[in-house]
């Protein structure tokens, strides 16, 4: 979009070019965390519970009904606990938000439609994915209750244990495409071949398979997503360092929590499904189709994402740990010696 | 003076300031979010001088594991919501001169060292130069680092371990 823009007027000034860009990011972003919100949690898991979830505003299948609920929760009163540290309170919310934010700018969504190629691409939206446990530890403390402190150490504590496979699954895969640019990941997925068959390219899942199983694991627990959830656990813990928030700054939560599953499926289809390649289109027409090829393999991800979501139930606490450090982490440790050997060999 | 200048005179502003704050909140959370700020800020520093590897790195390691890390440990511990007055000391003034002496100690090396040279823009380093560096001309030191950041691992375990 805004770099296609600057090729047919290349003397846009690049504050406006930034404010764009910006501008692009903060539509999809709600937009994004709509499409996840109502095909995902209201329609998928009323079809898998043999319900019918809301059917009503809007006419179509209910497709209003978070709109809706969005412009009710701006109307809310801003309530505030009396003995809350109020300006903690009032940043948490935003500090996930923006995390979540950033990491949009780095995936490709076409030749030229990327806000913004990093040369160490994948490592920035893994870097800045990670200070969202900065948000919950704020939210958590801020709130002055025990219920969201107790919330917030058990999503920092899970957070902390996943974010190594979730690294290090990606290592195996910035090891055989040789950079850390998303769109240079991509680019070797399009142009690898099958021993010698290069005519669907060579998308890392098939090569990188234990990485990309790891790698949606570790997301699943990331996004403290069932059976990962013990952080807003309902049953134990009302709804952990959430517990607290109302109106807008709940919203922003919410919002974030389904961006963030939106853009780690985004970075999950660019690493392992090859991005908004497809085989047989190229140049402009890629620019044209490529973010609905990313769309459609994001969807694909998160329909995994949330397909386990609605079928396993909660672990416990030390299964958890015991999850990511006994399996994931060997596992993925395993993955990277493994692809070295194999890079060295072939 | 140009953008980089102004960027920098910005970002070294709000780190001084938030690290004045570090020393000087009374409530201990406020001290760790304010050293967010601080580290924050050397990214920011990395990025200006063209080193965006060793920025995200600074980024990763330092705000998303180090302070976590500090902040967990803080909450699961004691963590008022108030500012509390044991936070202070009467060593301050032995902080200050201790701060002043390692100011004067930098400032003199650097002036020493460079004087009125001017210092060239930096060159763009980018991922793939850092890591032939690393594992060719440094490979050792790296090495080393990496046997020396195991044994404090196992270390901290045989610490932490308690054969009941």
């Amino acid at each position: 979009m805004t770099a296609a823009a600057s090729t047919l007027a290349l003397e846009i000034p690049w504050g406006v070019l930034l404010g764009a860009k910006v501008m692009i990011i903060l539509t999809l972003l709600p937009l994004t965390a709509l499409i996840l919100g109502y095909v995902f949690l209201m329609k998928m898991m009323a079809h898998m519970q043999s319900r019918l979830g809301p059917m009503d505003p809007g006419g179509f299948h209910g497709w209003f009904q978070l709109i809706g609920d969005g412009i009710k929760f701006i109307q809310k009163e801003d309530v505030m606990p009396a003995d809350a540290d109020r300006r903690v309170f009032a940043l948490a919310p935003m500090i996930i938000l923006i995390s979540t934010f950033v990491v949009y700018a780095v995936i490709p969504a076409g030749p030229r439609l990327v806000v913004e190629d990093l040369e160490v691409g994948i490592f920035f939206a893994l870097a800045v994915s990670s200070l969202s446990v900065i948000g919950v530890l704020m939210a958590g403390w801020a709130s002055s209750n025990k219920f969201a402190l107790l919330g917030a150490l058990r999503a920092a504590g899970q957070l902390i244990a996943y974010e190594l496979p979730l690294v290090l699954a990606v290592v195996g895969v910035i090891m055989q495409a040789g950079t850390m640019s998303l769109q240079g990941i991509v680019g070797a997925q399009a142009n690898g071949e099958i021993f010698g068959w290069g005519a669907v390219g060579n998308p890392f899942v098939l090569t990188q398979a234990v990485g990309f199983v790891l790698f949606l694991a570790a997301a699943q627990a990331e996004l403290t997503q069932t059976p990962f959830d013990m952080p807003v656990a309902e049953s134990e813990l009302v709804a952990g360092y959430q517990v607290e928030y109302t109106g807008f700054r709940w919203l922003f939560f919410q919002m974030s929590e389904y961006a963030t599953a939106f853009a780690l499926a985004g970075i999950a289809a660019t690493l392992f499904l090859g991005g908004w390649y497809v085989p047989g289109v190229e140049g402009t027409a890629a620019d044209v189709l490529g973010p609905l090829v990313l769309f459609a393999k994001i969807m694909a991800i998160s329909f995994v994402i949330f397909w386990v979501r609605f079928t396993y139930p909660r672990f416990r606490e030390d299964q958890l740990q015991a999850m990511a450090w006994k399996y994931l982490i060997p596992l993925s440790l395993l993955n990277i010696l493994v692809t070295g050997i194999l890079k060295v060999v072939f | 003076m140009g953008p980089q200048n102004v960027a920098f005179g910005v970002i070294a502003a709000s780190m001084v300031l938030a690290a004045v704050r570090v020393v000087t909140t009374r409530n201990v959370v406020h001290a760790a979010l304010y050293l967010v700020v601080v580290l924050g800020g050397v990214a920011g520093l990395y990025v200006l001088l063209a080193a965006e590897f060793v920025a995200w790195a600074q980024v990763l390691i330092y705000i998303g594991a180090i302070l976590v890390l500090l902040l967990f440990g803080i909450m699961l511990t004691r963590a008022p919501l108030h500012a509390s007055s044991e936070l202070d000391n009467d060593q301050r003034w032995a902080a200050a001169i201790v701060s002043l002496g390692l100011v004067g100690l930098l400032v003199g090396l650097l002036a020493d060292t460079f004087g009125r040279q001017r210092v060239r823009p930096a060159q763009v380093f980018g991922g793939g130069e850092l890591a032939d560096s690393i594992f060719n001309d440094f490979l050792v030191p790296f090495e080393v680092v990496s046997m020396l950041l195991l044994a404090a691992l196992i270390g901290a375990v045989v610490l932490a371990r308690r054969d009941d």
